[in-house]
């Protein structure tokens, strides 16, 4: 029920925006989000974007798992 | 008139005008031509045969890269071919909703025409009728199908052996992912094209350089899990799968995670699985590259000896499950 | 995929299924962790990372999927209004096999009556929009990852004047759930591994209760890797003697979470008391619509009776199951008289409940 994906937006125009993974795109809701930007990842459910992906931190955390791993 | 009426499957004066002018233009052949109430032909030489039949009722009828008339050749040809049969003759049963519009109709005759002609079969008998609006979702169409078999050793899942290989010509998902996208109402745009192809060409040309097939079957309905498991079941053997092996669209893959599918449970329509000795896998790999249809065949798996019955993913993060039929509609998750 | 693939690493996951074995698998201590969301438990059993994880740490599915939670009486309801003149109902996908007391929305459907399955809140709205003539019923089921979107449709129906379409909530909340479960002194959890788009929206503050019970949890993502590090921050949390509230999946969740979409939920929905199947009557947590939106409000413009019923039915070990007391392959008719294709109880009714997923994935048979 809580799926969510992450899928970048391409543009977007009032509390709209279209976004894409790979070559599916889709029209979704961004009224839960404050400035979002062409080109922001964002997770997708049910037809809108529930939060920004930090790419940042979604690096670090990669980082750590592979430190911690070793 | 650009729509369909019910008298045009009545037998009357438009039922003769649809059959001369949208249907028998293009697939004119002898046999049809004489519009008997059944085709008469020879077989010469023919030894074994196989027949086989299937209706299709995809919903839209149109998707990318098919639609239904060329669905409804390739599958017919597909089940001849992975039979070991070399596809001959078909048939075409239309059933059309009162008020489809001509000009569809004519598209998905076209279509079927094409294909038929491409894969080198002959349309030689059908029908035509037309139910009153509502009975019927714009047009069904059932093709019954003709192949010789020359291939010498049975194709039969008795032969199949723990050791033995399985290889797949291609990408996995296409077909069932592009059907969905191309349904409105979920409001997606899709970049996923179907696979739909006749594979009797590809199949013997691997048949050709490999003496040994065991067994093959065309993953339609329920996928490559669900086909594997009609494999394995009741046998003593089991049948295990390297996810990382199985060749899969970046844009499939993105749609099954966006709709919460598994893409070895959604249909082909252009893949053929095959089992052979360990010794023949790489050679039927290759053969099936040299072909358009296998460009991208691999080896995906295995016959083992031991989960007999089952079938066993290898996951992609290295972890193991067992792969079970298809038990529910593939309803898109959202949930 | 970016954001997708890269958590699905081979050789990574291959090198932190060591670590864990190598950290938790010598001990004589077993781990027992609960996954609160359905969807954490299909990542678990789609990558297959039991195998992954030595013996002594085990997941144990909870009450995360709201569909299987979703009461006999409002599917019974649900029926009920899809019977009436002029009415298209609208819902997620799942809601179709649920069983109601003598039928189910999807028997409905064969029946001829309207019943259509959108991916999104908006659609149910364009339906609205494209049928002036018919009354839309939008049922609506899920946790806090679902209700702002239902709350947004809700706030542009109304600023469209929308006049036909109607929300029918069954919407429910997690941290309430989660305390009745921790009231039971069976039901020994040594952690949690939160939900990972419940907590984007509620932030990770609103499991201040944990803290207070000494169980430590952690929020993960939903892909393997970030699974397998979560299992890894609890163990190590429980050998230090700690009891926090971690956040693995800090790519996307917040320590206060989406506060913008806590203000959406907060103008929409009002706290309820709510029935979940299996668990039975818990206080504070279901949402209702506030009154201010009584026009979309289905129970109200269609005079739903609300039927309370406490018990949780009986047949099976559903119960125990959404509690983590049971795992499906100990009750007496998993895989027998309740399968997916004919389920009794209701976690093998949605594709997100735990008995369904055990099915599809083969365990125990």
């Amino acid at each position: 029920m809580c799926l969510g994906i992450p899928m970048k937006v391409v543009s977007k125009k009032g509390d709209k925006a279209e976004v894409r993974s790979d070559k599916t795109a889709r029209q979704i809701g961004i009224g839960l989000l404050k400035d979002i930007r062409v080109g922001d990842y964002v997770i997708v459910h049910a037809g809108f974007a529930i939060e920004k992906v930090d790419e940042k931190r979604a690096k670090e955390t990669l980082d750590i798992i592979k430190e911690i791993s070793l | 008139m650009s729509k369909i009426l019910l008298a045009h499957g009545s037998g009357g004066k438009l039922t003769h005008d649809l059959i001369k002018n949208v249907i028998l233009k293009k697939y004119g052949n002898t046999i049809l031509r004489n519009l008997s109430d059944a085709a008469v032909f020879e077989l010469k030489k023919a030894g074994r045969l196989a027949f086989t039949t299937d209706s299709f009722v995809v919903d839209p009828v149109i998707f990318e890269g098919g639609d239904i008339g060329k669905l409804s050749v390739c599958g017919t040809v597909n089940d001849l071919a992975v039979s070991g049969a070399v596809p001959l003759y078909i048939s075409c049963s239309l059933i059309i909703e009162e008020g489809l519009d001509k000009a569809l109709l004519s598209r998905i005759i076209d279509s079927m025409a094409k294909e038929a002609k491409a894969a080198g079969v002959l349309i030689i008998t059908g029908d035509t009728k037309v139910v009153e609006r509502g009975n019927a979702d714009k047009i069904f169409i059932n093709t019954s199908g003709i192949g010789i078999v020359r291939y010498k050793k049975p194709i039969s899942t008795d032969r199949i052996k723990a050791g033995d290989k399985i290889v797949i010509n291609g990408t996995i998902a296409d077909h069932g992912i592009s059907v969905l996208l191309a349904r409105e109402e979920l409001g997606f745009k899709g970049g996923v094209k179907s696979d739909c192809a006749s594979l009797h060409r590809l199949i013997l040309t691997v048949l050709k350089k490999c003496s040994n097939v065991k067994f093959m079957r065309d993953p339609t309905r329920g996928g490559l899990a669900t086909t594997m498991n009609e494999i394995a079941s009741g046998m003593p053997f089991g049948i295990r799968l390297f996810e990382e092996n199985i060749p899969l669209n970046e844009s499939t893959k993105a749609a099954c995670e966006l709709l919460g599918l598994d893409p070895l449970y959604i249909g082909n329509e252009g893949k053929v699985v095959m089992i052979l000795p360990e010794k023949e896998a790489g050679r039927a790999v290759a053969a099936m590259r040299s072909h358009r249809l296998g460009r991208r065949a691999r080896i995906i798996g295995e016959v083992t000896s031991d989960y007999a019955g089952r079938v066993i993913v290898r996951t992609r993060v290295g972890g193991e499950r067992i792969a079970d039929m298809l038990s529910k509609e593939a309803l898109p998750r959202i949930c | 995929m970016r954001y997708v693939d890269e958590y699905r690493d081979l050789k990574l996951a291959g090198r932190l299924s060591r670590k864990i074995k190598d950290f938790a698998g010598r001990e004589e201590r077993s781990y027992k962790f609960m996954e609160v969301c359905g969807t954490h438990t299909n990542t678990f059993f789609r990558f297959g990372l039991k195998s992954l994880l030595p013996e002594n740490v085990r997941l144990i599915s909870g009450p995360g999927c709201p569909v299987c939670v979703t009461d006999t009486p409002y599917i019974d309801n649900a029926i009920l209004l899809a019977r009436s003149k002029d009415v298209i109902i609208v819902t997620f996908g799942d809601m179709l096999k649920v069983p109601g007391g003598s039928s189910s929305l999807y028997e409905e459907r064969s029946e001829g009556r309207d019943i259509r399955i959108v991916y999104s809140t908006l659609d149910a709205l364009n339906i609205a929009v494209q049928n002036p003539s018919k009354k839309v019923i939008f049922l609506a089921v899920g946790f806090e990852t679902t209700s702002p979107t239902v709350a947004l449709a809700a706030l542009e129906a109304k600023n469209k004047k929308i006049k036909n379409f109607f929300i029918y909530s069954a919407h429910k909340l997690i941290p309430p759930a989660m305390k009745a479960l921790l009231k039971d002194k069976d039901a020994r959890i040594d952690g949690f591994m939160l939900p990972a788009h419940v907590s984007t929206i509620i932030g990770a503050d609103a499991y201040g209760f944990l803290r207070k019970a000494r169980i430590p949890g952690v929020i993960s993502g939903f892909e393997p890797l970030d699974m397998m590090q979560g299992v890894l921050m609890l163990i190590r949390q429980l050998k230090a003697d700690e009891a926090r509230i971690e956040i693995q999946y800090n790519r996307v969740v917040k320590k206060r979470g989406n506060t913008r979409a806590q203000r959406i939920l907060d103008k929409v929905f009002t706290v309820s008391d709510a029935d979940w199947r299996g668990l039975g009557t818990i206080p504070r947590s279901g949402l209702k619509l506030r009154r201010e939106f009584g026009d979309l409000d289905a129970e109200r413009h269609f005079r739903i009776k609300r039927v309370s019923r406490a018990t949780g039915q009986r047949y099976c070990l559903c119960a125990e199951i959404l509690k983590g007391k049971n795992s499906p392959e100990e009750c007496r008719h998993f895989a027998k008289a309740c399968t997916p294709e004919g389920p009794k109880g209701p976690c093998m009714v949605s594709s997100e409940g735990s008995c369904s997923i055990h099915y599809k994935y083969g365990a125990g048979r």
